[in-house]
């Protein structure tokens, strides 16, 4: 770790105050933020949805969107004021001394401009190139970026590259210039996880060769907490915290900081460990276990899903030469199992055919071969569109990722729970269907006053347990969870893990989790099967797995997750435990 | 797999849209109650005539071999005759191209001239005046009825101001059409250098013109303006700010560019309401088109010349959406092929 | 908890409300809220009016000739003055109104329902169905739409059912498009996929999920394309189809004075082309105060 000396910051904000104009008003969405970056230190901001962590950096590059203000404070950089400074002068720092990186890499370039090019614009403009040498300096940018073939790759369009890729060339137009300040909003959200720590190392390499400032913003207190030398915590558009990392994870001064790194999972024990004490629901009493069945509750044999490729005629005897595959393979032939009352995780990254295998077990969709048999019936035998009508439908329900898309707008919580005690319980009377629907609530957690909303009047987490009442309506036996937290708070994630758990516990359900996050996966399930490429690379029980991985690619998703160093480690407090 | 074979690979696609093109307008007029021999002999014809109309055409003949007949003679550019002149259709068309085409022309390069940059200013100045206008203009003009609008510019600018001149077609009565060469009466003036003759097809041309350029205005202006705000307010826009570019290089080549595609795509739509409107303009202005031609052909009954007239502007219009999809192969890198 | 207790837009303690009373208090918020809009629902509200009681509104016969008042301008008698027959444009104009919106709002609702049906069929099951109903939409859109009409009137007979079913028909391929559009968007959206889940089958997932939620952003469509529709009707009636004198209808009327025009009889033109013009317009401004209740985020 480097020593910050105590020179003048290259960045103070003091007092900020950001206003948005809406309709209803002007919405305060920063106060009073103090904050200072040093020369070649990196800082990060955390902060869950809300906080105003991205409205304080788009204020500093002054790009804030047409209704925002800046009503009070001032932001000084190297010396000069930017809170006043008019267009002009702003547009010259921009890319030049001060340079900004977003998230979501794709859509950030521009979609009809090779990527050579958008990187000579920004060189040109302040310039760092003439014209003749532009684009080898571009070509250089790209190489430092560590593309291979840049000279290739700079006629290239963002839609032929990947995810990564694109991420990349965004940060070879952020660093073209050699900014003495980078500021990155959640450069890595979206990204896989090992995609994602190429990325961070990148970026950790190139600011640190050039002694450049960072500024990260994320929400993953993780992330912050492996690259970032201080940590500022916000919450609802004021700073909470700013503290040096290694002592903000041993002696958080703030309860928010405090419950911001419980609920992490990394440093978790148990599912429990996640909330704090007083928050935490009263265990409820263990279900004794089903009488041992021999036969799994789900087998999944040789399963595979094939899809065509897309084009007629022509396609087939114009595609650049990629053998002339026709059919792309989701799913490759998996096999595993689940038993009664247990609860499986199955991990991957995005392209792995995770999500594609739980929509055939649901039959959502229809497998191209293979078998899945549930309760002893060979679930493959009736097609997906006819699945609705058959009895096993009530054992086998989903709670989906995304809460917002996963409620029909029009429809009020309570109509939404009620839907499967309509169809598949086959209720009819209005009373005993709203009993039942707030008795579901009451075991989700809602408050029943609450049921009579439309979603969009309900916040995530609350959305997020609608769906899960709706899941666990008919009492299914087996419930299939599609990254069911993803799109969530980390406290909130903390919260909707815990009433899993407990209603697993309650009812002896169980579970097949679909994640990208390992260390969700752990802290709720007892075997994990990890998946890639349409294959299955590793199965074994969670505590073996991931304590002493046999495959290669397990090895590479463990060491991909952000570890920082002062965060208690799960696994180190085991071993403290066990010394 | 280069542009090249992707144009080529839309002209293909033009072919079956073009037969079902083929197909409708015979079917217009031969899938019809009553005796469609009566129709094209017209209304005053005696029974003999009606049987000879009958025997010429084939219609006694099964509609297969009908349909046939059909194709064989648009292969060969037959329309068939008109009742009313005796003409070919097909000659008759073609004689009247010209004048409908520098219209129109002159209407969309008019229209495009200003609905662009209006609309362009509108979205980067927004809620300014620029911006009111742009709105006003595009909530008006899509109100407004072309014929409607014609007659208004004829009564303020002729009867009350006397600033254009009568609208009785192409050319004044004092001056003579010049050596057709383009068969665009100013530009044939100019090259033959009758000045007097240029300007008086240029007054003739101004008026009308503009009604129908007032008509695509509208859909233009409206379009480009979304287009550019959606741009403007894109991610790579953001990056591109971010970067520090200029705010010109932002706008023409970051903002604009990207607007050209749903514009490009509009273009389409414009040329579709512009080649009725047409129609409408040509009978205001008895401008002497292929509209007003057709329009003739319709008092009288004139089968065989409405159903040319048809043919032939559905024809111009798939030719039109092939070079404004053609356009937009050119700008967008992401088309591909697709089944 | 925040979570739980964060309650997004309702104050603490307001009651929920039935779907109706929810409804009205969201009427009445886009009306003060968008002037604009109110002034369109208030200007429609006056054109069924007229259009209802027209006959009874109307001062003069619509149809009486009286030689000798033959071309009088607008006066104290005769408010938008006479026409070449003798006869009150007024009167004319106000009950014109009725068969103008009769003719425009059949052939919208015809094409509506047929095209919404086609379109969403199409875009929800998708496969033959799709690449066929697709191919009939390119074939009538390969036209020119308003030269099709003009041909397809030609061709069925010179009556007003046939301008209706003209109107009807280029406007389907609208209506289609838009329609497989929003059923394509929203046919494996999260809750649709919860509706399977739920045993709902895939004609009642269609009718009660779907399409619900795709019939405001229809809606708009709609009335965008009723002005044009009007347009076209009056269009058709302008060039002598449809409609013969001595109705009175926008468009003929339209026709009639413009012969008059160069010799400066401006009223019999100009009164029936604004009253055109009022109708579309206030289509028009319907639409987009529609669509900015619909989806904020596509306002023009």
């Amino acid at each position: 770790m480097s020593t910050i000396l105590h020179n003048p910051p290259l960045l103070a904000v003091k007092d900020l105050g950001v206003e948005f104009a809406t309709r209803r008003g002007p919405v305060t969405a920063v106060r009073s933020v103090t904050l200072q970056i040093a020369k070649g230190e990196t800082l990060g901001i955390v902060g869950e949805s809300g906080s105003g962590k991205s409205v304080t950096s788009y204020a500093v590059m002054r790009i804030l969107d047409r209704a925002g203000r800046i009503v009070a404070g001032s932001i000084n950089f190297g010396g000069m004021a930017l809170h006043g400074a008019d267009e002009d002068t702003m547009s010259d720092l921009r890319g030049r001394e001060i340079s900004m990186i977003f998230q979501n890499p794709r859509a950030a370039l521009n979609p009809i401009r090779p990527i050579g090019r958008q990187i000579e614009d920004v060189l040109i403009r302040h310039a760092q190139a003439t014209h003749d040498q532009a684009r080898a300096n571009a070509i250089a940018a790209l190489e430092r970026v560590r593309i291979h073939d840049a000279a290739r790759r700079y006629h290239a369009y963002p839609f032929e590259l990947s995810g990564g890729m694109c991420q990349r060339v965004v940060i070879a137009i952020a660093l073209a210039c050699r900014p003495q300040l980078l500021i990155a909003d959640e450069p890595t959200t979206g990204l896989d996880v090992t995609t994602q720590k190429a990325v961070m190392e990148l970026v950790r390499d190139l600011t640190r060769s050039e002694g450049m400032s960072t500024l990260l913003i994320t929400h993953d207190l993780g992330l912050a907490g492996e690259y970032c030398d201080r940590i500022v915590v916000m919450e609802q558009g004021r700073v909470v915290e700013q503290q040096d990392t290694a002592a903000l994870f041993t002696a958080p001064a703030h309860a928010y900081t405090r419950r911001l790194i419980r609920s992490t999972p990394h440093a978790a024990r148990t599912v429990r460990d996640l909330l704090p004490e007083d928050l935490r629901l009263p265990q409820p009493p263990a279900v004794p276990p089903r009488a041992a069945i021999a036969e799994p509750l789900l087998e999944v044999r040789d399963l595979v899903k094939a899809f065509d490729m897309p084009g007629g005629l022509l396609r087939r005897f114009t595609t650049r030469g990629n053998s002339g595959e026709r059919t792309f393979r989701a799913v490759d032939g998996i096999s595993f199992s689940i038993a009664c009352g247990e609860s499986v995780g199955l991990v991957g990254e995005s392209g792995c055919g995770k999500s594609t295998t739980s929509a055939m077990i649901m039959r959502l969709l229809d497998a191209t071969s293979g078998s899945i048999r549930f309760k002893g019936q060979e679930l493959t035998a009736l097609p997906a569109g006819e699945f609705a009508r058959s009895p096993l439908r009530r054992d086998l329900q989903m709670v989906f990722q995304d809460p917002h898309e996963s409620l029909n707008p029009r429809a009020t919580a309570a109509q939404s729970i009620a839907d499967p005690l309509r169809r598949l319980n086959g209720m009819t009377r209005t009373g005993e269907i709203r009993s039942r629907v707030e008795q579901l609530a009451t075991e989700v957690g809602l408050p029943c006053d609450l049921l009579d909303r439309l979603p969009h009047q309900l916040s995530g987490g609350q959305k997020a347990r609608v769906g899960i009442a709706r899941a666990i309506a008919t009492r299914p036996e087996l419930l299939v969870l599609d990254e069911p937290t993803a799109a969530l708070d980390v406290s909130v994630q903390a919260v909707v893990l815990n009433l899993l758990a407990d209603l697993k516990a309650k009812f002896g359900m169980s579970y097949l989790f679909v994640s990208h996050d390992l260390e969700v996966v752990r802290l709720l399930c007892e075997r994990v099967i990890v998946m890639r490429a349409g294959r299955i690379v590793e199965a074994g029980p969670t505590a073996q797995i991931l304590a002493a991985p046999s495959a290669h690619y397990t090895r590479e998703l463990l060491a991909a997750i952000p570890r920082p160093a002062h965060l208690p480690h799960h696994a180190d407090e085991a071993k403290v435990a066990r010394a | 797999m280069g542009q090249l074979t992707i144009i080529l690979a839309r002209c293909l696609q033009a072919v079956p849209t073009l037969f079902g093109i083929v197909v409708v307008t015979f079917l217009l007029t031969r899938a019809l109650p009553g005796d469609p021999a009566a129709y094209f002999a017209g209304a005053a014809a005696t029974p003999e005539s009606i049987a000879e109309i009958r025997a010429k055409l084939g219609l006694d003949q099964s509609l297969p071999r009908q349909f046939w007949t059909y194709l064989k003679d648009l292969a060969g550019g037959d329309l068939g005759q008109s009742i009313s002149t005796g003409q070919p259709v097909a000659s008759e068309l073609l004689r009247r191209l010209p004048a409908s085409l520098e219209l129109t022309l002159t209407a969309l390069l008019l229209s495009v001239a200003i609905a662009i940059p209006l609309g362009v200013l509108a979205a980067v100045h927004q809620d300014s005046w620029i911006d009111q206008v742009c709105r006003f203009i595009v909530t008006a003009g899509v109100s407004l009825p072309t014929f409607f609008t014609g007659l208004l510019l004829i009564y303020v600018f002729y009867f009350l101001l006397g600033l254009a001149p009568a609208p009785l077609g192409r050319l004044d009565l004092l001056h003579v059409p010049p050596p057709q060469v383009t068969g665009f009466l100013v530009f044939d003036a100019l090259i033959a250098r009758e000045w007097t003759t240029a300007w008086s097809a240029f007054k003739q041309l101004l008026l009308p013109s503009i009604t129908l350029a007032l008509f695509t205005l509208a859909p233009l202006a409206r379009m480009t303006r979304a287009a550019m705000l959606q741009a403007l307010a894109s991610e790579y826009l953001r990056t591109a700010r971010a970067a520090g570019l200029s705010r010109g290089r932002v706008l023409m080549v970051y903002a604009f560019r990207n607007a050209m595609l749903p514009i490009i795509t509009t273009l389409g739509m414009v040329f579709s309401f512009s080649l009725g409107a047409n129609v409408l303009v040509e009978k205001v202005f008895a401008w002497p088109g292929i509209g007003s031609y057709a329009l003739e052909a319709l008092v009288v009954s004139d089968y065989a010349a409405v159903q040319g007239f048809v043919l032939s502007m559905a024809v111009l219009f798939v030719l039109l959406n092939l070079a404004v999809d053609t356009l937009y192969t050119l700008v967008d890198p992401r088309v591909r092929i697709d089944g | 908890m925040a979570d739980l207790t964060y309650s997004p837009q309702l104050a603490a303690g307001a009651a929920p409300r039935s779907a109706l009373a929810r409804g009205y208090a969201h009427f009445r918020y886009v009306m003060t809220a968008n002037p604009v809009t109110f002034l369109a629902f208030l200007l429609l509200a006056g054109m069924i009016v007229v259009a209802l009681f027209g006959p009874l509104l109307a001062p003069h016969d619509p149809l009486a000739t009286l030689a000798d008042q033959a071309l009088k301008p607008p006066s104290a008698a005769h408010w938008f003055g006479t026409d070449h027959l003798g006869r009150d444009v007024f009167s004319r104009v106000i009950v014109a109104t009725r068969l103008d919106l009769l003719i425009s709002v059949s052939a919208v609702a015809m094409s509506f329902v047929c095209g919404a049906t086609l379109g969403a069929f199409a875009g929800y099951w998708g496969g033959w169905f799709d690449k066929l109903s697709g191919r009939l939409l390119d074939t009538i859109m390969a036209f020119p739409l308003f030269v099709l009409a003009m041909g397809i009137v030609a061709a069925a007979g010179n009556t007003i059912q046939n301008i209706v079913i003209a109107t009807a028909i280029i406007n389907l391929p609208f209506y289609a498009r838009v329609a497989r559009a929003e059923v394509s968007i929203r046919r494996n959206a999260g809750y649709v996929q919860a509706a399977r889940l739920s045993g709902n089958s895939e004609i009642r997932i269609l009718l009660m999920q779907i399409l619900p939620n795709t019939l405001p952003p229809m809606m708009v469509q709609l009335s965008l394309n009723m002005g044009w529709a009007i347009l076209n009707a009056a269009g058709l009636s302008f060039i002598g189809l449809g409609v013969r004198p001595p109705t009175a209808e926008w468009g003929i009327m339209v026709a009639e004075g413009a012969n008059y025009i160069v010799s400066g009889e401006w009223w019999l033109a100009l009164f029936p082309g604004a009253a055109l013009m009022l109708a579309v317009f206030t289509f028009n401004l319907l639409g987009d105060g529609l669509r900015d209740l619909v989806d904020p985020q596509r306002r023009t």
